[in-house]
């Protein structure tokens, strides 16, 4: 009994070598940056340089988890960026809580008679409330103080979010294009709940000063910036790992069978409700912690990254990848969006036309929107397709 | 022989048009059933209202020896519950290959995290290679199934259904697109299927009804018009007048 | 008094603003000059007294020359000089360090003379008093109907009760019925507030029971005005509103505050005061015994407070029980300031009626409110409907062709400058335009998905982006105007309380004639027909005759071109940006998708729900429009979970999937 359970293991790895040589290249690149970063001393890469690494690897990762459920499962979900802000708020307020915390039991040690514990916080709730005019502390902080509980916030939140809105949606079938728009509603309406002031998350100026790790002070951005880049890449390889293993079974045979033909796996006995609400959920978790561990490295987080733009752009990146391929989601989302960073950070050379200056920064967008068109259009399978060409000739 | 699924007084409205009226039929375990009926007559309508597809106006489904209601419960629990079903236009998924299909039909816990932690076994690879012997697509386990031609398809569906492991078997057109050997060999599946379960099935070919040898109920305009032999009910004026269109 | 002579004077400078130019054109057929009058009088004009002002007024009223108000204008607003020469009066301009005279019938300079040959002539504040009353009735009976309105205007400012008998004798000559009406109206409500006998004044405010106007509701809340209170007992004779019980009407530290407020008990000390005192009294690394290190708690800190206040260092500090006890030792209340309680009676009675009467106009404005809502709703997701619901295509650029449709508004306007006349040419032009961008992005991109729908979507937001921020490159970020003509720009105002602007009006008429339009091509054209044929079966139309190819290009195009012109529409009373389509593009899907797809009637009714709702939910938190739209969203989540086909569903559907 025991030797049909050890052999579909070893059968994993064996039957997916995409998955190997996926955490290689992933294994190689974080030792290349490493190398190269300016933490390790070589300094060829910038510290700003590595944290667009990292931040792009944080991409990527949401992006694995929207092809799990838009390329495996066919659900498109336009609301997938809410959850990873959402990661992102939750480990945002420790960092600015504690942070705060650090500055203001500083700045009140030099009075005469130490600070009792009410005076702390109100000084703390004075320090971050002070522009959107409060001086109190939202309930929604009553956690803030603590990383743990607000780590556990990470995954709860945006978990039970998903879970709700995903029973609800799913059980009244809602499916295809209502299901998306639904979606984007969700994620419309919970932008314009944190874009108000009096919310208890500051309206639009967001969370900053999120880089500085409190308690850790001592320490040079260069560094905390590959500690990052290394946690990042971490949770891409992992995340990559959970989900070539979730769609590679008979798990990943039914959620492609719901895909294609919902209605037929209800006929074969399967609950598909379930199976949508466990890989809604599942992934809305990943993305958040993948915004968890974006934001740190970003700074700020303010609720327009939330808008429903976004999480389109996570679909953009998905497609242009290759839908349907793990490897195509990373791509996709590596190549559109550092792509956009080089483009708009005027890493493009301006092209001039004698009466016309065609300047990136303003035409990258045409330029995107265009090119996805015609990738909707002449390449469904994204950029990841043209592996099945090179593959698949001999 | 006990009566596994009772249709009693069901009656459906699309828009004011009564696809189903008053419609009652019995079927027991093990039986063998052929229902057939000129187009329209309500005959697929019969089997979405079986498997929960379509919610009747008004009427009972009563299933099994708990007389359980079919009516509250969705698709899959009634899958669950024992039914399976082959459409009439075959629907396999054509992005994986013979050996998926099966092996998601085949008879397993269907839970989200039985299935995530599913570890294939010995004992299932060699029910699915059994099931691909009696389909006839043994040698094609690995490709997809959008590959099969339209009779292949066919077979994959019945293995998909056989593999549910039912007690019902509703089985709509199954020799459609087959050559007269297959058709033979149909037969020949779904007789030895109703030794032990309940099979009903859905034809519009008199031959292929005669072959199967059983009982034959013949829907009109949503209900039952006769019920009997082939030969007793061809035999009545009712049914010789609907199907020559009078 | 300071504030009632401060009233006067303004009241006389606007009455003197309105007449100056009135007056000037009657000069010529004078028979006679003012200054003849003024000589007869010379004396107690140059030195007025109130007992001889009187008379003066009078004989002037009398006399009634041109000229007259602003006289007495000047006079009582120190503007008049009088030359000791020759005893004429003049009045006077500054002009450097000489003063320029001015004849008061012809109004030309005549000298300029420095201030010490002149003296100026200075009514007491009693006189000017009289003067300002005198004028108000001289001008309430004046000839010409627009003087009487400013007089009227004038009253309404500022009424006081020397007005109330001008003004019910000027009643009985007035011709003018809308200035009689008027002037009846303006006598209700000085008599409210000022008549002396008691009935009239209790029948005038009943009167006032129900109007709704901003000064019905003035007068009223005026005479019910309250001002708190705090004793050690309720006083005697007053006019009481009410008694407040502490813990219910006022909590316990609102009632201390308004002690301390009084001078009737010592302030509470706070905790900041509390540490600087401590902080003040540190010895030896300890305060009142208690070692620094540990002040760090509340109740530490109280320790070594009291241990002070034992040895006397510190004043003692109102302890929680004190202050209970100084608050159950006083009686806090609210009295009008209106002593008559009869009055205050009727006029609270008055103003229940009228808001009562308010309610009901505020639910009328706010249904139409949620009207031109729903109406901007239905325009923007109309052509919408029309693409995603006859043809299941998601158009993600719908927004853009609004902006589009915008922007042809505002190009047009830059060659055109009519406003109505480049409102005429920009309405079919942005069909045009929008039509062709429409059928463009049809035959392009949109065909070739038909069977894919969500890929449409995908493709239909790449263009999405692509026109927008090439809208940015044509036309920059910042926001371009999109001006209404003037006849568009006023306000139906049915009271003080319901209006409504000519644009939303407008924008409803054209919500109309397009939901009209629709319903007319939809059910009987030819067009509308084989529309409805390829959306249920194109294959079979096609084997009809019928193109699909043709009839899914022109339905495309049709419902971007209502996009252009609802653009046009949005874009005059909205801002005309890059992104004004993207505002809108989440609410036209929730719009079609709640109110059921493929349906005209379903869209109507989707923007009437989502309009109307979105209005009420403002109307419970009016400063909060963010708040109300994060409700809705979350309502329409919820809705579409009970009814995910819509309010208005296609029937049969249940049998076709």
């Amino acid at each position: 009994m025991s030797k049909p359970e050890i052999a579909p293991r070893k059968r994993f790895l064996a039957e997916n070598p995409s998955v190997l040589w996926f955490l290689g290249c992933l294994a190689l690149f974080t030792l290349g940056v490493t190398v190269l970063s300016e933490g390790f001393g070589l300094a060829i890469l910038s510290t700003s340089m590595v944290k667009i690494l990292g931040m792009t690897l944080c991409l990527c990762l949401i992006a694995v988890a929207m092809d799990v459920v838009w390329g495996y499962c066919g659900i498109l979900s336009l609301g997938h960026f809410a959850f990873f802000g959402l990661g992102g708020y939750a480990v945002g307020m420790w960092l600015m809580y504690a942070r705060t915390e650090g500055i203001v039991i500083s700045s009140l040690s030099g009075a005469p008679i130490p600070p009792t514990q009410g005076e702390i916080e109100n000084a703390i709730a004075t320090q971050i409330f002070g522009v959107v005019g409060s001086n109190e502390l939202p309930w929604l902080w009553g956690f803030a103080h603590s990383l743990t509980l607000q780590l556990m916030m990470v995954v709860l939140v945006p978990g039970l979010l998903a879970l709700v809105f995903g029973w609800l949606a799913f059980r009244s079938r809602v499916t295809g294009v209502y299901l998306s728009i639904l979606t984007q509603a969700m994620t419309l309406a919970l932008s314009l709940y944190l874009f108000q002031n009096d919310t208890g998350l500051r309206g639009n100026n967001g969370l900053s000063g999120l880089q500085n790790i409190p308690g850790l002070d001592h320490l040079p951005q260069s560094t905390l910036s590959l500690w990052f880049f290394w946690a990042s890449a971490l949770a891409l390889g992992l995340g990559y790992l959970l989900f070539a293993w979730l769609v590679s079974g008979k798990f990943g045979s039914v959620i492609r069978a719901i895909r294609d033909n919902e209605a037929r796996v209800r006929f074969l006995g399967y609950d598909v409700e379930s199976y949508k609400l466990v890989i809604f959920t599942l992934t809305a978790v990943v993305s958040a912690i993948a915004g968890a561990l974006y934001y740190p490295q970003a700074g700020i987080i303010n609720p327009a990254e939330i808008a429903p733009i976004a999480s389109i752009y996570l679909a953009v990146w998905v497609a242009i990848g290759g839908r349907g391929r793990l490897y195509g989601a990373v791509i996709g989302a590596a190549v559109v969006s550092l792509a956009s960073s080089w483009f708009t950070g005027g890493g493009a050379l301006n092209i001039n036309l004698g009466i016309y200056t065609i300047n990136w920064t303003d035409w990258w967008l045409v330029l995107l929107g265009l090119g996805f068109v015609a990738v909707t259009l002449f390449f469904p399978r994204g950029i990841g397709g043209l592996f099945d060409m090179i593959v698949r000739k001999p | 022989m006990t009566t596994l699924l009772e249709v009693s007084g069901v009656s459906v409205t699309f828009d004011g048009f009564r696809a189903i009226n008053n419609l009652s039929i019995q079927v027991a375990e093990p039986e063998l059933r052929a229902v057939i009926g000129p187009n329209g007559a309500g005959k697929t309508t019969f089997m979405d209202i079986v498997t929960g597809k379509t919610r009747p106006d008004e009427g009972r489904v009563i299933w099994g020896e708990k007389n359980v209601s079919l009516l509250g419960m969705t698709e899959s629990q009634i899958a669950r519950a024992g039914i399976g079903r082959k459409f009439q236009k075959p629907t396999v998924f054509e992005a994986q290959t013979v050996r998926e299909n099966l092996a998601m039909a085949l008879k397993n816990k269907r839970g989200p995290f039985d299935v995530l932690f599913y570890r294939r076994s010995s004992r299932g690879a060699a029910r699915i290679a059994e099931l691909a012997e009696e389909i006839g697509l043994l040698n094609d386990l690995p490709r997809r199934a959008g590959e099969l031609s339209h009779g292949q398809k066919q077979w994959l569906e019945i293995g998909m259904l056989l593999a549910q492991d039912p007690r019902l078997l509703l089985v709509d057109e199954p020799a459609a697109g087959m050559t007269p050997a297959e058709r033979e060999h149909t037969t020949d599946i779904l007789k030895r299927a109703a030794e032990t379960r309940a099979v009903v099935v859905i034809e519009h070919d008199m031959e292929f009804i005669r072959r199967l040898g059983c009982k034959v109920t013949v829907l009109h305009e949503g209900s039952v018009l006769a019920e009997g032999s082939l030969d007793h009910v061809t035999q009545n004026q009712q049914v010789i007048d609907v199907y020559l269109g009078r | 008094m300071r504030s009632f002579l401060l009233l006067a004077r303004l009241v006389v400078t606007v009455l003197a603003i309105g007449l100056l130019s009135l007056l000037r054109p009657s000069e010529g057929l004078a028979q006679e000059g003012l200054q003849p009058l003024l000589q007869e009088y010379q004396a107690e004009i140059a030195k007025p007294s109130r007992s001889t002002v009187e008379s003066v007024l009078d004989a002037l009223m009398a006399a009634d020359r041109p000229g007259t108000a602003e006289f007495l204008l000047r006079w009582q607003d120190r503007g008049v000089y009088e030359r000791p020469d020759d005893g004429l009066f003049f009045y006077a301009e500054e002009g450097g360090d000489a003063l320029r005279l001015i004849d008061i019938d012809s109004g030309a300079a005549v000298a300029e003379v420095s201030s010490r040959e002149v003296n100026q002539i200075r009514p007491n504040s009693g006189v000017r008093g009289v003067i300002a009353a005198a004028l108000v009735p001289f001008e309430l009976n004046a000839p010409e109907p627009a003087r009487r309105a400013v007089a009227l205007d004038a009253i309404a400012r500022s009424g006081e009760a020397s007005q109330i008998d001008p003004l019910s004798r000027s009643i009985e000559t007035e011709t003018d019925p809308v200035l009689k009406e008027r002037k009846e109206r303006l006598l209700t409500l000085l008599t409210a507030q000022f008549a002396s006998a008691l009935p009239y004044r209790l029948a005038a405010i009943e009167g006032l029971s129900g109007d709704t106007s901003i000064e019905a509701r003035g007068v009223l809340n005026q005479l019910t005005t309250r001002s708190p209170g705090v004793g050690t007992a309720l006083p005697e004779g007053a006019n009481m509103a009410r008694v407040l019980e502490v813990g219910t009407d006022i909590s316990e530290v609102e009632a201390y505050d308004r002690l301390v407020a009084a001078n009737l008990a010592p302030p509470r000390q706070s905790a900041t005061d509390r540490r600087d005192v401590l902080a003040q009294h540190i010895v030896d690394g300890a305060v009142g015994g208690v070692p620094l290190h540990l002040l760090n708690t509340d109740a530490a800190r109280t320790r070594a407070y009291e241990a002070l206040e034992a040895e006397g260092a510190v004043p003692p500090r109102a302890a929680e029980d004190e202050v209970a006890r100084a608050v159950a030792a006083h009686a806090f209340y609210e009295v009008y300031t209106e002593p008559n309680a009869e009055v205050t009676t009727a006029a609270e009675d008055a103003l229940a009626t009228t808001s009562r009467a308010l309610g009901l106009y505020q639910t009328l404005d706010l249904v139409l409110d949620g009207l031109s809502l729903a109406s901007i709703f239905f325009l923007a997701a109309i052509g919408l409907a029309i693409t995603f619901g006859v043809m299941g295509v998601i158009n993600m650029a719908h927004g853009e062709f609004i902006m589009m449709g915008a922007y042809t508004g505002y190009v047009v306007q830059l060659f055109i400058p009519d406003y109505t006349v480049s409102l005429i040419v920009a309405l079919p032009l942005a069909f045009v335009v929008t039509f062709g961008a429409g059928v463009a992005m049809e035959r392009l991109v949109i065909r070739h998905l038909y069977t894919r729908p969500l890929e449409t979507l995908l493709a239909t937001f790449g263009i999405s982006i692509a026109l927008q921020q090439l809208a940015k490159n044509i036309f920059g970020t910042q926001a371009r105007p999109l001006t209404a003509p003037d006849w568009l720009s006023g306000a139906l105002t049915l009271n003080d309380i319901v209006s409504i602007s000519n644009i939303r009006v407008a924008i409803f008429v054209l919500a109309l004639i397009f939901l009209t339009l629709l319903l007319f091509i939809l059910k009987r054209t030819r067009l509308g027909l084989e529309v409805r044929a390829v959306t249920q079966n194109p294959g079979m139309a096609a084997s009809m005759g019928i193109d699909p190819d043709r009839i899914n290009m022109l339905t495309f195009g049709l419902g971007s071109g209502i996009a252009g012109i609802a653009g046009v529409a949005i874009g005059l009373y909205a801002q005309v940006t890059s992104e004004m389509g993207a505002n809108y593009i989440v609410q036209s899907f929730m719009t079609v998708v709640v109110g059921g797809v493929g349906n005209v009637w379903g869209t109507l009714a989707g923007a009437s729900m989502i309009g109307f709702l979105q209005k009420g939910i403002e109307w419970f938190n009016p400063s909060n429009t963010l708040a109300a739209q994060t409700y809705m969203v979350l309502f329409v989540i919820l809705f579409i979970q009970f009814r995910p086909k819509g309010i208005v569903a296609l029937k049969g559907r249940a049998a076709g999937d």
